[in-house]
């Protein structure tokens, strides 16, 4: 592990000030992805600037009929998780949390980490391999390699690799906002334009400049985020990535799909926003038939490889179970889901 | 001339006895090979760290430690040239940094010594190293295959009765499959770790191995010394599944990096991710597996075709084909293993190696051609149940199979299951059941030797060099000793771990607590025969344990019976095991709790193999990509549900034993794989031969 300067931050603005002026300082957040780089030599840092104890810490119930969150950027992921006001107004969220790593390291990442946490593809984690995101004009080895995680939708000639939070897809049907400061003062980032698409720059995975501080996540509640839900295909039980999950809400009128959410993960190099599939729906009379559909349609432009060939109708397959779950607890609120 | 053992009757055997390291281990007092420190003789040490190869075949150019040295903290980098020379190098993976060649990717190239662990930990990352390449093979697929000249544990290589090619010519009923297990790693929860201290021309190696007095014996040879020159201390080991019962490379970088530095203690503690490429797995395996039968099921013929994967710099051959030679009444078989050397990591034990694979594929085979049959999977195993041991013509000491089948049978509600696949479903899952027969031989090792002193008072030394790797040897070892003394256990001191202690042989093989436990049982009736019933204090007698079972006139086997329920999602094909059930005949359990953990382990693992263990190795580069536990998985805790374990009643078998215990460390990894496939098969009909068995088979 290459020799660094850990500073802790005092306020939020000293430690955009610290990080913007050098291009190789970086936030530290709960550690438990940066700290595992640090020790495999993927990240090689010359300054650590430890933001996890400014007091971004609450979680703000904002004024509104529907009430709305500011979820500040230090806030524990088993925290968040089990706010009242999450669990009630935005259970895909919660869902989404609890569906991640383990009850240790939840207790321990940030949300802001969270949402920067990096690709778990195993060559970018090898620094014996090529790989294009860690060592820009290297080459992909996932290309031809290891297949099993690798992303289906948006991927390019240069990167295969999926973002690996559960918690950015559960935002990303949530329409959350990421509240960030820079140098220059404070903007909004709507979730889904956070992380992008590898394209030919994979290095780079999220539209935020260097030095810019995710402060906190912000979310408005509605009643089709009250009818949002997570679910989370994985090889283990439990503390696993996923192979694929799904996000969605669901606001039926009769048997009308007023609106509609999804959001895909496991299956590109950010959380995807199904929102051709979305469009499809909105407006159609609800069935399992016309949700396989709308998938379908969504995954049309997919590109797969062997090993990861199966993600297609996974996805699709979950997309189904979650709407089916969200709609017959509408249809029929008495008996809830299914297992 | 002693005489060797007679049985024991059993007073504190088969009773609950707590851990005699419970204590030592919950509150952390328990130390591990890292953990010695001043009051052990362990003063300033440093930390050593492995630089490894990056390429798969070719030399090493120059090793430039140039940045290395630079950084602070840094003390030196040894390379093959500046590394001490070893007098023997003929085991090219032991013998690390006496020449330029590098035979597989992740080789030891480089040891750092270093003031700190941070800071060897840097100087290996900013050792330079330069190849000149060569082409080389990684992947079984497609690999030349050789005959070697004998398989694991000295079997043979191919082994025939009867003819085979009559039999299938004849028969109503063929099943004739392919397949495979996947390339694994024993990953113990302790990573494999050293502490070396020279003393001159003594060697104290604090290891992290399953045999001390082997780990000795080994190196001897190597460092130019005699085996009694090295002590090899163990008294704790964080696990081991095989993995260190045999020194691997990171020991004797240990004991190397140490030599260049005499009389300071040197630490060496391996990477998990070290461990994919250093410290032995199980190889890839593949079956052609074909049974031939009688419409009513009765097998005419049995063939298994095992081919699998060695390292070109050292052999091992998985003994994927033999238990096929003795499961089942045929009139002919033939069994054949074939190996691929490879340029990577050079495979070793893990839990059961031959079985596991092996078995996995017998028992699927035998769940196919109880459906082409139209029998009960139970009754087809009944119906070729052999009177005597196919292989051998020898009786069988204890054969019960039929019994744990029917008991298991029982418990597990096996009765009016139905017999075709796809049939029930539960919300969301469809659920279907499996069984799937065990079995392990009985190794008993000669040459353990235990010192039985008498302490004064009715109370006892006992002295053996065995160890204990987690599996409750220093408790049921008192138990054995204890009985055969006539004492309370209480009054028995045991020491083990140390090869201070007389020698004894490997915590493997499932032959520890058998063949340590005989060694002991002589050595107490001989100072019984030396000394009388009440020994004056400091008197002792020591013993040589040459024979105990007859392994010419008998069969010693165990056996078992494994029954899973499994679920598959309908939605998204993920699998989940609710129930396992493993009923076995393994001689007298001395300890129900060690014993009931020991076949919970075996089931656990075998069910982590079941459905997630897969190192997935990249044949371009030559080495393991998933070589971390997030990325190789192993069963976690929700994966683990209803797991029951039994044992048959009236079970001691003093043909084995003279206590009447067989091994049960790895039986109950074998069959597991396959009863859990047979139940998802059960569940969907769709046939999965290749573990591990994965949701993307089933999502439709
Ligand atoms: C074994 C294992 C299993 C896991 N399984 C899952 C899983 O199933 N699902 C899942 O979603 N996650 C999983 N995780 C990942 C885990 O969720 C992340 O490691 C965690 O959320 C990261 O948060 P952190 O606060 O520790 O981030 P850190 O490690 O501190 O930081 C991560 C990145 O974010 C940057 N950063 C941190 N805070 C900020 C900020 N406020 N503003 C700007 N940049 C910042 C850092 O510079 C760094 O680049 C797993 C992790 C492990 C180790
Ligand atoms: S998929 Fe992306 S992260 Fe993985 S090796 Fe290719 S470039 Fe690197």
């Amino acid at each position: 592990m290459k020799e660094l300067t850990y500073v802790r931050a005092d306020d939020a603005a000293s430690a955009v000030a610290t990080v913007s002026a050098d291009p190789h300082a970086r936030f530290l957040g709960g550690g438990t992805n940066l700290v595992d780089h640090l020790k495999l030599g993927v990240a090689t840092p010359s300054t650590l600037v430890d933001v996890s104890r400014l007091p971004l810490d609450t979680v703000e119930v904002l004024e509104g009929d529907r009430g709305g969150l500011r979820i500040g950027a230090n806030v524990r992921n088993s925290d968040l998780a089990a706010h009242p006001v999450v669990r009630s107004t935005f259970p895909a969220l919660s869902r989404s949390l609890l569906a991640g790593a383990s009850g240790q390291i939840r207790n321990q990442a940030t949300t802001g980490g969270n949402l920067l946490q990096r690709t778990r593809c195993v060559y970018f984690q090898d620094v014996t391999t090529p790989c294009n995101k860690r060592e820009p004009g290297s080459g992909c080895s996932a290309l031809e390699g290891y297949g099993r995680y690798n992303a289906i939708l948006g991927t390019s000639a240069d990167c295969v690799a999926t973002h690996p939070s559960d918690m950015a897809v559960g935002l990303a049907a949530l329409d959350a906002d990421v509240v960030v400061l820079g140098p220059d003062g404070e903007r909004r980032v709507p979730l889904a334009d956070l992380h992008r698409l590898p394209g030919h720059h994979p290095e780079d995975d999220t539209t935020l400049a260097h030095g810019e501080l995710i402060t906190a996540v912000e979310l408005r509640g509605s009643e089709l985020t009250r009818h949002s839900t997570y679910y989370k295909a994985r090889d283990r039980a439990s503390y696993a990535f996923a192979l694929v999950s799904v996000a969605g809400a669901l606001e039926l009128d009769g048997d009308v799909v007023r609106d509609v959410r999804i959001a895909w993960g496991g299956v590109a190099h950010k959380p995807w926003r199904a929102t051709v599939a979305e469009q499809a729906l909105r407006g159609e009379v609800y069935s399992e038939d016309a949700v396989r559909a709308a998938a379908a349609e969504e995954l049309r432009a997919a590109e797969t490889g062997d090993d990861n060939a199966f993600k297609v109708a996974m996805v699709r397959n979950a997309t189904a179970l979650v709407m089916h779950q969200l709609a017959s607890k509408q249809q029929h609120p008495q008996q809830g889901g299914t297992r | 001339m002693t005489q060797q053992a007679t049985p024991v009757e059993a007073r504190s055997m088969g009773t609950h006895l707590d851990r005699a390291d419970g204590r030592e281990k919950v509150t952390g007092h328990a130390r591990y090979a890292m953990e010695h420190g001043a009051d052990d003789g362990v003063e300033a040490p440093l930390t050593a760290w492995l630089v490894q190869s990056t390429i798969a075949r070719g030399r090493v150019v120059r090793v430039d430690p140039a940045a290395a040295l630079a950084h602070p903290g840094v003390v030196s980098v040894l390379d093959h040239e500046s590394a001490p020379r070893l007098a023997d190098t003929e085991d090219r993976e032991l013998a690390i940094l006496q020449d330029d060649r590098v035979g597989l990717r992740g080789q030891i190239v480089a040891v750092v010594l270093a003031e700190t662990p941070e800071a060897a930990r840097e100087g290996a990352r900013l050792v330079h190293v330069a190849y000149d390449e060569e082409p080389h093979r990684a992947s079984l697929e497609g690999a030349e295959t050789y005959a070697p000249e004998s398989v694991n544990a000295g079997h043979e290589t191919d082994w025939a009765d009867g003819d085979v090619a009559a039999a299938f010519a004849g028969a109503a009923v063929v099943v004739d499959q392919r397949y495979s297990t996947p390339h694994e790693h024993n990953s113990p929860m302790e990573p494999h770790a050293a502490t070396a201290l020279w003393d001159g021309e003594r060697l104290t190696l604090w290891d992290s191995t399953q045999a001390v007095h082997a780990v000795a014996k080994t190196f001897a040879p190597m460092l130019g010394l005699e085996a009694a020159q090295i002590t090899v201390r163990a008294p704790y080991v964080g696990g081991g599944f095989g993995s260190k019962g045999l020194p691997h490379a990171p020991e004797m970088a240990a004991a190397l990096a140490a030599l260049s530095v005499p009389g300071r203690p040197v630490k060496l503690a391996v990477t998990r991710q070290q461990m994919f490429a250093l410290t032995g797995y199980r190889t890839e395996t593949v079956s052609h597996v074909r049974l031939a039968a009688e419409p009513d099921g009765r097998l005419l013929g049995i063939e298994q075709h095992a081919v699998s994967q060695t390292s070109a710099i050292k052999e091992f051959t998985e003994q994927t084909a033999t238990a096929a030679r003795m499961m089942y009444a045929a009139p002919a078989r033939a069994t054949t293993h074939r190996v691929a050397a490879l340029d990577v990591a050079v495979p070793s034990w893990m839990r059961a190696p031959g079985e596991m694979p092996g078995m996995f594929a017998q028992e699927v085979a035998m769940d196919e051609l109880a459906f082409a049959c139209e029998v009960d999977p139970i009754e087809l195993r009944v119906r070729n149940e052999p009177d005597a041991d196919p292989e051998t013509g020898n009786p069988w000491n204890n054969r019960r199979l039929v019994e744990c089948l029917e008991r298991g049978a029982e418990r597990f509600g096996w009765a009016g299951r139905p017999s075709a696949p796809g049939t029930v479903q539960d919300g969301d899952w469809w659920v279907g059941t499996g069984v799937a027969a065990a079995t392990y031989p009985t190794l008993w090792m000669p040459g353990n030797t235990a010192r039985v002193e008498s302490l004064g008072g009715g109370r006892y030394a006992v002295s053996i060099g065995a160890v204990d790797i987690g599996t409750g040897a220093r408790t049921v070892l008192v138990q054995i000793a204890a009985d055969a003394l006539g004492v309370d256990p209480a009054a028995v001191d045991l020491h083990i771990g140390d090869t201070d202690q007389p020698a004894a042989t490997v915590a493997g093989g499932s032959a520890g607590t058998g063949s340590w436990g005989t060694a002991i049982v002589q050595t107490v009736q001989q100072l019984r025969a030396d000394h009388g019933e009440h020994p004056d204090a400091g008197v002792a007698s020591t013993a040589t344990a040459e024979a105990y079972p007859d392994m010419d006139r008998y069969a010693l086997h165990s056996f078992g019976a494994v029954f899973a329920e499994v679920r598959i999602h309908r939605w998204t094909g993920e699998l989940r095991a609710p129930r396992l059930l493993g009923v076995y005949s393994s001689g007298r359990v001395v300890n129900p709790m060690t014993a009931r953990s020991q076949f919970y382990g075996g089931l656990v693992m075998g069910l982590s193999g079941a459905l997630f263990e897969e190192s997935v190795r990249d044949p371009r580069f030559g080495h393991v990509v998933t070589q971390d536990l997030a990325t190789y998985h192993v069963a976690s805790h929700a994966d683990v549900h209803g797991i029951e374990v039994e044992w048959l009643a009236d079970d001691t078998d003093t043909l084995a034993t003279p206590f009447g215990g067989r091994g049960i460390g790895e039986i109950g990894i074998v069959g597991t794989a396959a009863a859990v496939a047979n139940a998802a098969w059960h569940a969907t009909g769709i046939r999965v031969r290749d573990l591990p068995v994965t949701a993307d088979r089933f999502v439709r």
